[in-house]
């Protein structure tokens, strides 16, 4: 039990507006281990923020709700908890990389500030402002920045600096899951790379887990140990990375994802893209939601949403995998 | 021989900072064969984008000549750059912010018609759009819908059926599928691919994204700091990447297969320096692994090394 950092338990989250509810996320289960990194997987819409968000409860306060499931870290459930308890989780226990890291510092502040801020919120054995300040620049030189410009402020810094200097606070009190949503979607790719081997350096090196949100699928065949594909607010497809990226069976909507990324290593002549477009998330379609633009819809698929087929660790949401390997004595179907 | 259409020689463009001159584009030579695909590809302040918008003349060029079917369009007046420009469209990166959001998707598209008097009879126009509409497939019941109504692939559908209008022979694409999802991106690369083919259409591709443009380009440069620094068709060049900064870009790709995983990456350490007044010499010099003293002192040329594969690096001289 105790190798459970994070269990998320059929976990609904709906955007209400006086007009409409938009049904963003829809009943996923996942769980991280610790030192271990998931990686989730979606285009926009798909529900992989919103998770994301669910689990540091930092929902837009009027329109984000949770209404059914549990998200437990450490045995204890975060939705019981109340704000002042959040506060102190966050950045604690748990904390999160955003995307862009142009606007996820405060432009005013000193970065050196900026660091030593977390570290000052969740002072529990009472460290000394200069303990505070040699932290810093421990933290500084980890992610690979002079300490002597702790005292710049964010627009001193490049892009790839400044994630980095997001990374630094994210790793400041030590967490033991850290959620990083499309950390290096706003660089460029030598300096992706960086900030990716950084990542993983330092992932290895305190054993911290990792949820790992990403639309490159490239970024997570390099980083993540298992892997979870979003659809229209559901995970439609779950497994290690290698039954992922080599096992045969998939869900259409992960074949037609990998099908649509041009192949470097191999000449092809046009792409085969995923006709149509994702669902209006606000009227969903019945049954499975993937069946409006699946080449391999059947009858079924258009009235009754289909259960996950499991193979091991490796999860479809698909009735393709029904009737050939129902037979198997290892497949279980679970709802 | 025939005559390349578009050709650039010598072509500089300078921005004027506090700081000194910021070498956007240094000294570029590039030529572009009718019915062809250039890509360019680059970082980020690589000077890309600066280069698309310069040969279209929507900046001005400092230094150089660009030909256009053998005519120097930088000694065109305003009145025939108005002219040429129907024969030289661009589509834009974000078709969030390139689409005027109080025009419906027929205005959008029919406003390039209006302004160069192609169609003035409306009936004839709205023909036009509706078939311009129909190449790229968009459904015809959005043409009075507003831009906000669509996501971001038909967004893009609207901003190449306006660069379609005039039927020109000559685009731009800058980052035309960067801020798409995969599976739209997949959609709009095809469709660029199958426009080519029935119009025979000229792309000048740009993007930072290597396996998109390995996938549409013949010829491709890639560009650092404004300096052209490999060209080579697409295959010779992902078959045999020479300069070290190319090497650098392929080995940062992370690929969606796992055989690559626990593979040591060469990362190129440090970031892209800055462009305003450069130092002679090679320009990735401070970065590269392979760099000597040599590299800084003197600059580079472009020398072809294999057939028709270019590169200015000392390495290979």
């Amino acid at each position: 039990m105790s190798d459970k950092l994070l269990i998320i338990d059929n976990l609904h989250v709906v955007y209400e507006t006086d007009e409409e509810v938009v049904r963003a996320v829809n009943g996923i289960n996942f769980e991280v281990k610790r030192g271990e990194t998931l990686g989730i997987v979606g285009e926009t819409g798909a529900g992989k923020t919103t998770t994301a968000l669910s689990i540091m409860k930092l929902l837009p306060e009027r329109t984000g709700k949770i209404i059914k499931g549990k998200i437990i870290v450490h045995g204890e459930n975060l939705l019981e908890k109340s704000e002042p308890e959040m506060r102190r989780i966050r950045g604690d226990k748990v904390s999160m990389i955003f995307q862009d890291p142009m606007t996820s510092l405060n432009p005013v502040l000193k970065v050196g500030d900026q660091i030593a801020e977390v570290l000052e919120l969740h002072n529990w054995d009472k460290k000394s402002k200069k303990q505070i300040e040699e932290r810093v620049v421990e933290l500084l030189t980890l992610v690979g920045i002079p300490s002597s410009r702790k005292g710049n402020y964010p627009h001193e810094f490049s892009g790839g600096m400044k994630q980095r200097i997001v990374i630094a606070m994210a790793l400041a009190c030590n967490p033991e899951l850290i959620i990083a949503d499309e950390p290096t979607t706003a660089l460029d790719v030598t300096i992706q790379a960086q900030v990716l081997e950084m990542m993983d350096d330092l992932k290895q090196k305190f054993n911290t887990a990792m949820i790992l949100i990403s639309h490159d699928l490239g970024v997570i065949a390099q980083v993540c140990d298992t892997v979870a594909i979003m659809y229209a607010g559901e995970i439609i497809e779950y497994g290690t990375i290698y039954e992922i990226f080599e096992s045969k069976n998939h869900h259409p909507y992960t074949t037609g994802l990998i099908r649509s990324i041009p192949n470097i290593e191999k000449e092809t002549n046009r792409l085969s893209p995923i006709g149509g477009l994702m669902p209006d998330p606000t009227d969903l379609p019945q049954g499975c939601k993937f069946h409006p633009r699946c080449k391999e819809c059947m009858e079924i698929c258009q009235t009754v949403e289909p259960p996950y087929y499991v193979f091991g660790k490796h999860k479809i949401k698909c009735y393709l995998y029904l009737n050939d390997l129902i037979k198997q004595s290892n497949v279980r179907i679970s709802s | 021989m025939a005559i390349p259409l578009i050709q650039t020689k010598n072509l500089k463009k300078y921005f004027s900072t506090p700081a000194g001159n910021l070498h956007a584009v240094d000294d570029i030579n590039i030529i572009i064969s009718k019915g062809q695909t250039l890509g360019v590809v680059g970082e980020s302040g690589c000077g890309k984008s600066t280069l698309g918008r310069v040969i279209l003349r929507l900046t001005d060029a400092t230094e150089g000549e660009i030909f256009f079917k053998g005519e120097n369009i930088l000694k065109y007046n305003s009145k025939k750059v108005q002219n040429m420009r129907k024969n030289m469209q661009i589509i834009f990166q974000d078709p969030y912010s390139s689409l005027n959001p109080r025009r419906t998707v027929g205005e959008i598209i029919s406003e390039p018609l209006i302004i160069n008097k192609i169609c003035k009879d409306k009936k004839v126009r709205d023909e036009k759009v509706n078939k311009l509409m129909e190449t790229v497939g968009l459904a015809e019941r959005l043409i009075n819908a507003y831009p906000h109504e669509l996501d971001g692939g038909r967004r893009q559908r609207i901003g190449i059926a306006r660069a379609l209008s005039l039927d020109p022979e000559f685009i731009v694409c800058d980052e035309p599928v960067s801020a798409l999802d995969v599976s739209i991106q997949a959609q709009i690369l095809n469709l660029l691919m199958d426009l080519q083919d029935e119009m025979g259409l000229t792309y000048m591709f740009i993007t930072h994204d290597l396996s998109v443009v390995k996938h549409i380009s013949d010829e491709i440069v890639v560009m650092y700091l404004g300096k052209v620094v490999e060209q080579a068709s697409s295959s010779e060049l992902f078959k045999n990447p020479l300069h070290p900064y190319t090497r650098a870009l392929l080995d940062a790709i992370p690929l969606p297969n796992l055989k690559y995983r626990n593979k040591k990456r060469e990362v190129i350490k440090g970031e892209v320096t800055s462009p305003i007044n450069p130092k002679p010499g090679c320009r990735f010099a401070q970065r590269c692994r392979q760099a000597k003293p040599e590299c800084s002192r003197e600059n580079i040329q472009l020398t072809e090394v294999n057939e028709n594969h270019f590169v200015s690096c000392i390495l290979y001289t």
